[in-house]
């Protein structure tokens, strides 16, 4: 299925970025569709931020197109900065300025006009709770405050794509899975969202992924059909001496992975293997094994299989 | 309008940023106001009371009266006693001493045919007559206390024969406008103005870019629609007020402290001071966008300063340098303040008289704003 063009927010082709030999992005392609949230998910130094950057204009390509709600980009990144939001992966507010003064900085800057900018900061504080916290320092503030207020200058003036540079990386899962729900709010008023994370339990929030390694996409789609199509099944192997079986098993064919979660050992079996349960159980490294179980793929499987040791 | 809001939202901030920045708010005020005092009181070239030692081999009333004469001249302080020449010339050395004054055992045939004494011009062609009285051993390094001591070589000495000094004719009427004293502090106190000025302007803004990036603000916003030349002027605003503030104390200090005129030309010497500010802030940017971190702004900042002070005519006079060392120093916006704080302030100049510094000025300024933000990139790569 074929989105129009209209309802396509992101769409780059043959993207790359060199810093010097090192090639950040290699050849990605992206295509993300308006109203939805779409994760870059991937280990630090895949290339995710660096692919961001490109998109917002930050750094320029070194080859590949980019266009970004109907905007050629670079070429057109001033004019697309007044129609997108941006939060930074580290904080970069003005430590030394209040919430307030932050945000009417802001509102100003984005050229909002006079009247609207009480308003809307109103709004914003009222909507992201920071109303009691309006005269505080951003900079004496706490991580889970501070990534509000980031968030509450992000979407000051409204804008229809917002990028998150691993937004989440400085709170705790509290206020993490509270700024998730944020985001759906936002998602819901037509705001389309583009976030990076390394975290599997944030990417399996997002609509659509796109799981990168060495600044190459190695698989894109939702959560759900990338689960479906991982190529693998998932069986956990209860038992003594789960490290020994790991070891044996590692090397043996048709097994992709296999990783130790508490007591269980989690154990990626290939697909073309009808019965992935008997074809442990016939293994002779697996005979005190006390329960072995196929179970439910979760992202990290797909990630797994997607990336590294895994994919083939 | 929009890019006027912005330029007032930047101004904002960074006023808001300044204020609860006390350190920074601090120095505004105490570096003119410290700086004036201990430069207005202890920058001195009229020399006085320089060490000296005696050597007097004559050992007569008329060596000691001719001691006490020369100590009255208030140029030089007798400070040892010694018996040789060499013990002079050691004390001199080990810096004891910037002199020495030796007084010969011929002294009193000496000075009866001196001509200093008074008697009437005996014929030059008497060797025994050209003599003169005793000898300075002078350390000569310091051109300004060799300078002291040369004034002292044809010092009158009729008044050992208790008569008046006569009152002989120059070859030259010398008239010293705008500081007919000859103090000091008539010409530091101005020029410290520009000294200051091109230290605080260069060294805030200078870090203003660099502030930013280091902080982590930079990547946000550049990733706002502000425009390179509306953050360059937002910011530099608070510094003019600033500087204006500094130019106040430095000139009214110095007026109440020293009794440094003000002139009359008050609306020059305001275009002036704000083309001054405007240079250096300029500078700074420029600096700003080259440093990579607040530390190397500082060090870019001394490279700049230390030029401005001894180029510009602060300390040394600007005639006195090699042509080629002019023209250098003509590259510094110090050196123009620096000829147009003193012509307002002293000399009652105008910005017409002094149009080519004005107009100098005006092109640095506008030059390095284009330059600064040129140089500023909204990217990253």
């Amino acid at each position: 299925m074929i989105a129009p063009a209209s309802d396509i927010v992101v769409r780059a082709e043959g993207l790359v970025k060199k810093f010097k030999d090192f090639r950040a992005v290699d050849g990605l392609d992206l295509t993300i569709e308006r109203g939805m949230i779409y994760g870059f998910l991937g280990p630090n130094g895949s290339g995710k931020t660096t692919a961001m950057r490109m998109l917002t204009g930050l750094l320029t390509p070194t080859d590949g197109t980019v266009e970004v709600l109907g905007l050629s980009v670079p070429r057109d990144a001033e004019t697309l900065k007044y129609k997108i939001g941006y939060m930074t992966q580290t904080f970069s507010l003005y430590g030394d300025l209040t919430v307030l003064e932050n945000l009417s900085f802001m509102s100003t800057i984005y050229g909002l006009p006079r009247k609207m900018r009480q308003d809307r900061i109103r709004e914003v504080m009222d909507r992201y709770e920071l109303t009691d916290l309006k005269d505080r320092f951003a900079g004496k503030m706490s991580g889970g405050q501070r990534q509000r207020l980031a968030l509450a200058t992000a979407v000051l003036h409204e804008p229809q794509l917002l990028f998150l540079d691993e937004p989440t990386s400085a709170v705790d899962p509290e206020s993490r899975r509270h700024f998730w729900e944020q985001l759906f709010d936002l998602v819901e008023n037509g705001t389309s969202i583009i976030v990076t994370t390394h975290f599997m339990d944030e990417a399996e929030r997002c609509h659509k992924i796109a799981i990168l390694e060495s600044g190459q996409k190695r698989a894109d789609g939702a959560p759900k059909e990338l689960m479906a199509a991982m190529g693998a099944n998932v069986v956990e192997i209860e038992g003594p001496n789960l490290r020994e079986i790991r070891r044996h098993l590692l090397g043996t064919d048709g097994v992709m992975a296999a990783a130790q979660l508490g007591a269980r050992l989690r154990v990626l079996v290939k697909d073309n293997i009808r019965d992935p349960q008997s074809f442990l159980k016939e293994k002779p490294e697996t005979d005190g094994a006390t329960l072995i179980e196929q179970v439910r793929p979760n992202l990290e499987d797909v990630f797994v299989t997607a990336t590294g040791e895994g994919r083939q | 309008m929009r890019s006027l809001s912005r330029v007032s939202a930047i101004f904002l901030k960074e006023l808001a940023q300044l204020r609860r920045d006390r350190m920074t708010f601090g120095m505004v005020i105490m570096i003119p106001l410290i700086q004036l005092i201990l430069f207005g009181y202890a920058i001195n070239t009229n020399i006085r009371d320089i060490p000296v030692a005696v050597v007097d081999q004559s050992q007569t009333a008329l060596s000691r009266i001719l001691i006490q004469m020369v100590e009255a001249t208030r140029v030089v302080k007798v400070t040892e006693r010694l018996s040789t020449p060499e013990e002079a010339e050691a004390a001199i050395k080990s810096a004891r001493v910037r002199a020495a004054f030796v007084l010969p055992e011929d002294l009193s045939q000496r000075i009866v045919r001196s001509p200093a004494v008074g008697r009437g011009t005996p014929p030059s062609t008497d060797e025994e007559t050209s003599r003169p009285v005793a000898q300075w051993i002078v350390d000569g390094s310091d051109t300004m206390i060799a300078g002291a001591i040369k004034s002292l070589r044809s010092m009158p000495l009729s008044e050992l024969n208790r008569q008046a000094p006569n009152r002989s004719t120059p070859t030259f009427e010398v008239a010293l406008f705008f500081n007919p004293e000859q103090r000091t502090a008539i010409n530091i106190v101005p020029g410290l103005v520009g000294i200051i000025l091109t230290m605080t302007m260069i060294m805030f803004t200078s870090a203003a870019i660099v502030r930013e990036r280091e902080r982590g603000n930079m990547e946000m916003l550049i990733n706002t629609p502000v425009r390179p030349m509306e953050l360059m002027i937002g910011k530099i605003i608070p510094y003019i007020f600033i500087g204006l503030l500094q130019t106040v104390i430095i000139l009214g200090l110095g007026h109440l402290l020293f009794n440094v005129p003000f002139g009359d030309k008050t609306f020059d010497l305001l275009i002036g001071t704000l083309l001054f500010i405007g240079a250096s802030l300029s500078l700074g940017l420029v600096l700003s966008t080259i440093a990579q971190s607040q530390l190397q702004a500082t060090q870019m900042t001394v490279f700049v300063l230390l030029p401005s002070i001894l180029l510009s005519g602060f300390m040394f006079p600007y005639e006195g340098m090699p042509l080629i060392a002019q023209y250098i120093a003509e590259a510094f916006p110090a050196t123009h303040f620096m000829r147009m704080v003193r012509g307002f302030v002293l000399r009652d100049a105008g910005l017409v008289d002094l149009h080519r510094d004005v107009l100098w000025m005006c092109g640095f300024f506008v030059l390095g704003m284009t330059i600064a933000a040129l140089r500023f990139k909204k990217r990253l790569d």
